[in-house]
C-alpha cells in the first residue's frame, strides 16, 4: 500500500499558484526524494502533506488518511522535521524531546525513556541539558530529527534536512536517514542537493515551478537523458586519430577542448577495455580516462532547461551559516 | 490515556514551557515585574498625599490603593508578553511543530493562556507580598487576598486570549509589541490607578464603561475594604466578556493561520 498518494494537489496564494496539480505515490518503506530549486513548491507540498496548510485543489493521503478530512490521524502517523529547524533556543534539548513526546501523547515515563534513547542515538546525550541556542547547526538538525522520531512515525517528512550544513554534518544526517529507512520508516525528503537525492532516494520527483517535471528512480531518470560517456585526454596532436578510432565504438560527443575526446558508450564501464585496446592498437597514448555517467543535474537540465547546481551554488553562497 | 487527559497534559506542558520561556527571556519578564514595581514605588513615593483629596475612597495608605493598579498593569503586560512570545513562536516556526502534532489545535492556544494565567497569579502574589512587606493591610483578609489573586489570574487569561489572537492573526512579534502603549492607554483610562470620581471628562466616562475599571474595582475592594459581592460579580462579568471575545478572536485567527500556513 502506498504511504503517500497525491492526486492533482494544488495550492494557490492569491494569484500565485505555488503547486499546480501534482500527482505522486510513495510506497511504504521507500525514500522519496523531492528535488527542486528554491521556490519550486517543495515546502508548500510538504506543508500540505503534513496538514500545516490546506490545499486549494486536489487530494492527498498519508498513511492511508486524507490530509484534509482525517488530519489528526495523519498527524499521529507522521514525523516532521521542517526546513529551518523549528526549535526554541531557550529550551534544552531534553526539554524539547520530552515536550514532543507529550505532544504525541506518550505517557510521561515512556516519553522520558524515548527522549534519553533518542538523544543518545543522535549523539546529543552530553549536550541534552544545554539550551538549544548554544547548539551548532548540525546539532540542531539532529535534535530536530530526534524530535520527529519520538513516536516512531510510519512516515517521516524531512524538509531540506541538510541545507546549510557542513559536509560532515550532512553525511551524519544521511546515515541516520538510511538507518531509519532500514528500520522500515517511509521517508519523504525534499532537497535542493542533487547528490543528496542521488545518494538517498529510491525514487526521485523533480519539481519546478509547482509542477513535477520528472519522476522515477535516479538510475532510470539518468538513463532517460542518455548513455554514459568516456572522457579521454590523449597526447598532443592525437585527438583526430583518437576520434577516428573511437567513432567505430560509439557516438562522439562535442569535445570540451583540444585535448579531450568524448565518446558515448552504451554499456558503460564494460566498454572501457575495448576503448583502451583500440587506442593502444592505434598507438595513441592515453593520459587519462574517465567514465562519466549522466547526473541528476543532466536530468534537471533536460527537463527544465537550466542547471539546479547553479541555483544551489547561488543559494549556498548567500545562505550558509556555520555549523 | 483518554483524549481529554492527553489534551490536559499538553496544555500543562505548553503552559510550563510558556512560563520557562518568559523567565528565560528578560525582555518578557521585565515588563511584568520590573516596570510595574518601579511605577508602584514612584507613585506611592510621589503621590501619596492624593488620598487626602475629597472623593478619594477611604484607604489605609496610597500603597494599599495602588496595589490593584499594579497588579492590573502587571497582568495586562503579562497578556501582552504572552502574545509577543506566541508571535515569536510563529515567526521561528515553533508553532509548526505544535500544529503538526495530533492534538486539538486549540490546546496550543490554551497552553499559551495557561502560562499567561500562571504569570498573572505570580504578579498578584508578587504585589500582595510587596504590599504586606511595606505595611499595606488586606482588609478582606485571606479570602480577600485569594479573591484578588483569582481575579487577576483570570484577567491574565482573558487579556492573553486577545494577545494570542493578535499573534495568530498577524504572526508578527513587532505588531504585538506595538500594542504595548495601547495597553497602557486602556489601563490609564480605567480606574486602575486613579479613582473614577476624581477623573475629568472625557476620561471619567470612558473609565465608567471600560471593562478594566470593573476588574480593577473588583480586585481593589477586597484589599481596601473587604469582599463586595456586587463588585466581584461585575469584575467576573467583565473578565468573562473579555475571555469570550479572546476565544472568538483566537478561534478565527487560528483558522486564518492554518489557511495561510
Amino acid at each position: 500500500m502506498p504511504a503517500i498518494v497525491v492526486a492533482g494537489l494544488e495550492r494557490a496564494f492569491g494569484e500565485f499558484r505555488a503547486v499546480q496539480g501534482i500527482d505522486l505515490a510513495v510506497d511504504e518503506g521507500e525514500i522519496y526524494g523531492f528535488l527542486g530549486p528554491n521556490g519550486a513548491g517543495k515546502t508548500t507540498t510538504v506543508r500540505m502533506l503534513t496538514t500545516l496548510l490546506l490545499p486549494t485543489g486536489g487530494r492527498a493521503s498519508v498513511a492511508g488518511h486524507d490530509v484534509v478530512g482525517e488530519a489528526r490521524q495523519v498527524r499521529a502517523s507522521i514525523g516532521v522535521a521542517l526546513q529551518e529547524a523549528a526549535l526554541d533556543p531557550l529550551m534544552t534539548g531534553r526539554e524539547l524531546i520530552r515536550l514532543q513526546a507529550t505532544l504525541q501523547g506518550l505517557p510521561p515515563a515512556e516519553g522520558r525513556r524515548r527522549a534519553d534513547s533518542l538523544l543518545e542515538r543522535v549523539d546529543l546525550a552530553a549536550a541534552a541539558d544545554r539550551r538549544v541556542g548554544t547548539y551548532s547547526g548540525g546539532m540542531q538538525r539532529r535534535l530536530d530529527l530526534a524530535a520527529a522520531l519520538v513516536h516512531e512515525p510510519r512516515v517521516l517528512f524531512l524538509d531540506e534536512p541538510t541545507t546549510g550544513l557542513d559536509p560532515v554534518s550532512r553525511k551524519t544526517i544521511w546515515e541516520e536517514v538510511r538507518a531509519l529507512n532500514e528500520d522500515g520508516t517511509t521517508v519523504f525528503l525534499t532537497t535542493q542537493y542533487l547528490e543528496e537525492a542521488d545518494q538517498l532516494a529510491d525514487n526521485v520527483g523533480i519539481i519546478d515551478s509547482g509542477r513535477i517535471v520528472a519522476e522515477g528512480t535516479p538510475e532510470a531518470l539518468k538513463a532517460e537523458v542518455g548513455n554514459p560517456h568516456i572522457e579521454l585526454v590523449v597526447g598532443e596532436g592525437a585527438v583526430a586519430e583518437a576520434e577516428r578510432v573511437l567513432v567505430e565504438i560509439g557516438k562522439l560527443l562535442p569535445p570540451k577542448d583540444g585535448k579531450r575526446v568524448l565518446v558515448e558508450v552504451e554499456q558503460g564501464s564494460a566498454e572501457i577495455p575495448r576503448v583502451v585496446r583500440a587506442l593502444d592498437e592505434a598507438g595513441i597514448e592515453v593520459e587519462s580516462l574517465e567514465l562519466v555517467r549522466p547526473t541528476l543535474d543532466d536530468v534537471f537540465v533536460d527537463k527544465t532547461g537550466y542547471h539546479l547546481e547553479e541555483e544551489e551554488a547561488g543559494e549556498e553562497s548567500g545562505e550558509r551559516s556555520p555549523a | 490515556m483518554s483524549d481529554l487527559a492527553t489534551t490536559a497534559r499538553v496544555v500543562r506542558a505548553l503552559g510550563a514551557r510558556s512560563i520557562r520561556q518568559t523567565f528565560r527571556r528578560p525582555q518578557l519578564i521585565s515588563p511584568i515585574v520590573v516596570f510595574p514595581t518601579l511605577l508602584l514605588a514612584i507613585q506611592t513615593g510621589g503621590a501619596g498625599a492624593g488620598i487626602e483629596l475629597p472623593g478619594f475612597p477611604p484607604v489605609q495608605s496610597f500603597l494599599q490603593f495602588m496595589l490593584a493598579g499594579s497588579m492590573m498593569q502587571s497582568m495586562m503586560l503579562a497578556g501582552n508578553s504572552g502574545g509577543i512570545a506566541f508571535a515569536v513562536d510563529i515567526e521561528m516556526g515553533f508553532t509548526d511543530r505544535l500544529f503538526a502534532a495530533p492534538i486539538p489545535r486549540f490546546a496550543i492556544v490554551l497552553g499559551r493562556l495557561a502560562g499567561t494565567a500562571a504569570l498573572g497569579l505570580f504578579a498578584s502574589i508578587w504585589f500582595l507580598a510587596i504590599g504586606l512587606i511595606f505595611g499595606a493591610e488586606i482588609e478582606g483578609g485571606v479570602p480577600g487576598a485569594l479573591l484578588a489573586m483569582a481575579l487577576i489570574t483570570a484577567s491574565a487569561l482573558a487579556v492573553g486570549g486577545i494577545g494570542a489572537a493578535i499573534a495568530l492573526q498577524t504572526g508578527s512579534a513587532s505588531v504585538v509589541q506595538g500594542l504595548f502603549p495601547l495597553v497602557l492607554v486602556v489601563l490609564f483610562l480605567s480606574s486602575a490607578f486613579f479613582p473614577q470620581a476624581l477623573m475629568v471628562e472625557p476620561a471619567r466616562t470612558i473609565a465608567e464603561y471600560n471593562p478594566f475599571s470593573f476588574i480593577a474595582e473588583g480586585v481593589r475592594e477586597p484589599i481596601i475594604a473587604g469582599i463586595d459581592l456586587t463588585q466581584t460579580l461585575e469584575a467576573v462579568a467583565a473578565i468573562a466578556g473579555i475571555i469570550a471575545l479572546g476565544l472568538v478572536l483566537s478561534a478565527r485567527a487560528l483558522k486564518h493561520r492554518l489557511r495561510v500556513g
